[in-house]
């Protein structure tokens, strides 16, 4: 309490320095002048009496300080003296502060910039939802099956029911929707969820109202929907009346009964949510027929929200404890099927789990950019720490104590690095949209990925800004507090310049800068082979073919005129001259959209008794193969003719083929799909289907008239891309002027799009590698050139001993591969350590890649030698008469 | 400090002036200081100055209380009086002090005894 009341009226002081300071002085004197006159009436001469009473008294200044270090905080004195100083150096040195401030600046900015893309794309994605640190995301597993799958309406309101552990479980299921908006058509993400949504996320609506439970139920009995705020103010204009009003979606009149705040953007990493419905409209919006009583289908993504207090391990005993109730109630549908809750960042259906790695390497990135600057800018320190030696041994002669100068550089590192935050913070504030501009839309729609600018991102960034501080003061300060006093005077007063020590620890600092930026080099370059690995890797489709999509969902179709409607358009496409063939597909390959998964059972194949075998497909239309450019290589495609009277199709890729017959061929035989028994009629060339890194698995296809219809549109045709849309749009609209058709791109366009990440990542390393790069060659060119400045006489002398020109060049050059080779040296053994950080980026590239690591020395040596070229230069035309001149 | 009167022990300057203000009322620092060296009957010199960084700190504490008043001649003088945790303060110092000097005192007698 004392010590607290003191530190207060001691702070009250220092605000109040100026009042303080003459209430002593008044004081001072008053008990000055009483002295006198006391010893004036004892009879002592004027003169005397003031003597006398100043004697007494002690040393008035010594008073008068001690009085000042005891009202105010001596400490904060000091340390203000100390920022008023420093700024004054700063300010004399614009040279040097704009550039120390500028490195420092790019190392701070790229890692707050990190951080807020952390924030906002992986630990608190969902702007304005409550407590997202108790939400995670909720998934299916599958017994002997790798990666996740979705959620039964059944199992989930039975884990809702009769886990204790959670506060809310939330429905979230992303589906979209073509809405026309004037004479475009623009394909809307929306979601439908649980009727407690929003009073679960916390999310009032800013019109009319969220869902009522009873919306939950009836099948497509509630075709309610609430919409964004982005959609109320440009589909509506804002319209204030706009709740009870109904809009068309899917061909159903919807109605308005509320509208999102403003911000609030639903909970899907990746996209921005355009409107919301109950669950009782599933079937309407999530194609593959009626789900919600149907435990076998398995279609939602959600989260729960945790109860204060309970960790994620219990939640997760308890919700798998649930799950094997579930499995021994319905063996029938949950053989088995486990639960997994996973936290926000690591969310398995939405882009956090892609985006993981991606931000991992730039926050690393960002790290070593940081290392490096704070290298660069030690650097500069201690240059000019070097032009302060008068200044700093003065001082040091003077009585200032070592503890005292130390903390004289700090403030001045702290100054830097405080400005640098704050400029890096701004840049930060510039960047944290940015990242999405480096993914390419998907779908059609472009990605919604906005960083997060919260004060945890500004802590952060301040602890990088102090942690800075100390690296790039640590060296400097060391080296100037280490001045021996009689050295550094007679080695001035004598006019040779010593600074041995100084030289071995700006080397040492150009070794590091070197080290690291291989690192970085090294990693781009392992990153950029794998690309183009990845790149060459061919998908077993053609990539010239043509995809795009017709959204039968948006215009109400109903599947007989899906049926009619696709066979005509297919034979007016194939009518049109240079249109080779064309197909519909359900999922077209690569795409967003997941496959369908069925259990499968094969006459012949022993299952583990507690394993469902389970094996994705996809549904195709007649010719689909041929329009791929996928061979058979058995059997035959399927065609018109396998449809709703035929009986059951079915066409396997050569890895199904082979793992469950075994080496007969399947052509002719029989087997079960989800209880369905299916003959098969070919066998397709293995072809990749989500992305060129997958891992080959078991995939059949189905014919789409005898499972259910898809939109995808595959056209295989020696016409451009605009020839070819002009087309589609044109027989389309003729057959139906209300139907929208998606953007046409080529299928290597759409494998290219999932390689994004990759191409992200290399381009973030390419760019920080360069920036790396040229700091680090700056720091090369800063030491070496002023070696040579200190090296002039002995140039000089060796030129009078007849050394000529190339001799010179040659010398200074070597000094200057050598620091690089050590760097390398030291770069390559930190490298093959790092880079197995990157491991699981790497497609088929060595972590070790001995080419990745030569080029990168290639680079980093090219890089040198062009930033000792300079001092070399400078070094080879020295003058000795001038330079031996003393 | 080539004088023989013995300086004022740490911690003592403090129990010196609380007794001063507790047994005079409101005082100028002048006045605490020549009461001082009157009640030590000029056997103490204090070197005046030090007691003013002194009350400084005491204020802070909250020991003391100050106020600018006139003084006996005319001329602006800051008053210092006690205040109730001065009080208390002065209690436990007192009662501190006197055991410290009674401790002291069982040292030094037998040993004066002896030599």
């Amino acid at each position: 309490m004392t010590g607290l009341r003191v530190f207060w009226r001691r702070l009250v002081g220092l605000l109040r320095r100026r009042r303080l300071e003459r209430e002593v002085e008044d004081e001072l004197d008053f008990h000055l002048h009483m002295e006198i006159g006391e010893n004036l009436r004892r009879g002592m001469r004027p003169e005397e009496a003031r003597r006398a009473a100043l004697r007494r008294f002690g040393g008035v200044a010594q008073i008068r300080e001690s009085c000042r270090e005891t009202g105010g905080l001596p400490m904060i004195d000091t340390l203000w003296q100390d920022v008023r100083f420093g700024l004054r150096v700063l300010r004399r040195n614009p040279g040097f502060s704009a550039l120390a401030i500028f490195c420092l600046t790019l190392g701070i900015g790229a890692n707050a910039s990190v951080f807020s893309w952390m924030e906002g794309i992986l630990l608190r994605p969902f702007p304005l939802v409550e407590h997202q640190e108790r939400m995670m995301a909720v998934a299916g597993s599958e017994r002997g099956a790798p990666g996740h799958t979705d959620v039964s309406w059944p199992d989930f309101q039975d884990f809702q029911k009769n886990c204790t552990s959670f506060d809310a479980f939330i429905v979230d299921r992303i589906t979209g929707t073509t809405l026309s908006i004037g004479e475009r058509a623009e394909r809307s993400p929306m979601s439908v969820v649980s009727a407690n949504y929003f009073d679960a996320l916390g999310v009032r609506p800013i019109l009319g109202r969220g869902f009522e439970p009873g919306e939950n139920v009836g099948r497509n009995a509630h075709p309610v929907t609430v919409i964004s705020y982005r959609m109320w103010k440009e589909r509506f204009r804002g319209d204030p009346q706009i709740i009870g009003k109904t809009q068309m979606l899917n061909g159903m009149p919807h109605t308005n009964v509320g509208v999102a705040p403003e911000g609030f953007y639903g909970t899907f990493v990746g996209w921005s949510m355009q409107l919301w419905v109950p669950l009782s409209m599933q079937e309407l919006f999530d194609p593959g027929g009626y789900k919600l009583e149907d435990r076998g289908a398995r279609w939602i993504e959600g989260f729960v929200r945790l109860k204060p207090g309970v960790t994620p391990q219990q939640a997760q005993a308890e919700i798998s404890a649930m799950a094997s109730r579930l499995e021994a109630v319905y063996p029938g549908s949950n053989r088995g099927r486990g639960i997994q809750l996973y936290p926000l960042w690591k969310t398995p259906f939405n882009n956090a789990s892609t985006l993981l790695p991606t931000l991992s390497i730039a926050l690393g990135v960002a790290v070593l950019v940081l290392l490096i600057a704070c290298a660069n800018v030690s650097n500069l320190v201690l240059v000019r720490a070097f032009g302060r030696r008068h200044e700093m041994t003065v001082r040091m002669a003077i009585g200032s104590g070592r503890g005292r100068l130390l903390q004289q550089l700090l403030t001045e590192g702290m100054i830097l690095s405080s400005l640098a935050a704050a400029s890096g913070f701004l840049l930060a504030y510039w960047c944290r949209n940015l990242f999405v501009l480096l993914l390419p839309p998907r779908g059609g729609v472009a990605m919604f990925l906005p960083g997060g600018l919260d004060w945890r991102v500004f802590a952060l960034s301040a602890g990088v800004c102090v942690v800075s501080t100390v690296l790039f003061g640590l060296v400097p300060a060391v080296e100037t507090s280490n001045i021996d006093l009689a050295g550094a005077l007679r080695a001035e007063s004598g006019g040779v310049v010593g600074g041995g020590r100084h030289a071995w620890a700006r080397s040492g600092l150009v070794l590091v800068q070197v080290a690291l930026s291989f690192v970085l080099l090294a990693g781009a370059g392992l990153l950029f082979q794998s690309l183009r690995s990845v790149e060459h890797t061919s998908p077993g489709f053609s990539t010239k073919v043509f995809t795009t999509y017709t959204d039968f969902a948006a215009a109400g179709y109903k599947p007989e005129r899906i049926k009619s409607f696709e066979d005509e358009l297919i034979d007016r496409l194939q009518a049109v001259r240079g249109v080779e063939t064309a197909a519909f597909v359900k999922t077209v390959p690569f795409s967003y959209r997941s496959y369908s998964s069925a259990a499968i059972a094969v006459e012949g194949y022993e299952t583990p008794p507690d394993q469902q075998l389970t094996v994705d497909y996809d549904e195709v239309g007649p010719g689909y193969f041929a329009a791929m450019g996928i061979p058979l290589v058995s059997g035959r495609e399927f065609t018109r003719l396998d449809n709703e009277s035929a009986p059951p199709a079915a066409i396997l890729n050569e890895l199904m083929a082979t793992e469950y017959w075994r080496g007969r061929d399947p052509v002719g035989q029989r087997f079960q799909v989800n209880g369905r028994w299916v003959q098969v009629v070919g066998v397709a060339r293995m072809s990749k289907v989500r992305n060129l890194t997958e891992v080959p698995r078991p995939f059949f296809y189905l014919p789409m008239r005898q499972s259910s219809m898809g939109s995808g549109l595959q056209v295989r045709t020696a016409l451009g891309g605009d020839r070819i849309a002009g087309i589609l749009r044109r027989e389309v609209r003729k057959l139906d002027p209300n139907l929208a058709l998606g953007e046409v791109i080529t299928m290597h366009e759409q494998v290219e799009r999932t390689t994004a990440f990759q191409r992200v990542a290399v381009s973030m390393l390419a760019v920080f590698g360069s920036l790396a790069l040229v700091l680090a060659a700056i720091g090369l060119y800063g030491v070496m050139s002023y070696k040579v400045s200190q090296g002039r006489r002995e140039m000089g002398l060796r030129m009078a001993l007849g050394a000529d020109t190339s001799d010179l060049l040659r010398g200074v050059l070597r000094q200057g591969l050598a620091l690089t080779a050590g760097g390398i040296a030291l770069g390559a053994a930190a490298g093959l350590a790092l880079t197995r950080l990157i491991v699981g980026l790497l497609y088929k590239v060595s972590a070790h890649d001995p080419l990745a690591f030569a080029m990168a020395a290639a680079v980093m040596t090219v890089a040198s030698l062009t930033a000792c070229l300079a001092p070399a230069w400078r070094a080879a035309r020295t003058d000795p008469v001038e330079a031996l001149r003393p | 400090m080539g004088n023989d009167k013995p300086d004022v022990l740490h911690g003592s300057l403090a129990l010196m002036v609380l007794r001063t203000l507790e047994t005079l009322g409101p005082q100028h620092g002048w006045g605490i200081a020549r009461r001082i060296e009157q009640t030590s009957g000029d056997l103490l010199e204090l070197n005046q100055g030090t007691l003013y960084p002194a009350l400084l700190r005491m204020e802070q504490m909250g020991w003391i209380a100050s106020k600018w008043g006139t003084s006996e001649n005319n001329r602006r003088a800051k008053y210092y009086s006690i205040t109730r945790a001065g009080k208390k303060q002065l209690a436990a110092e007192e009662e501190n002090w006197e055991r410290i000097s009674d401790i002291i005192g069982r040292f030094l007698t037998p040993t004066r005894e002896s030599s």
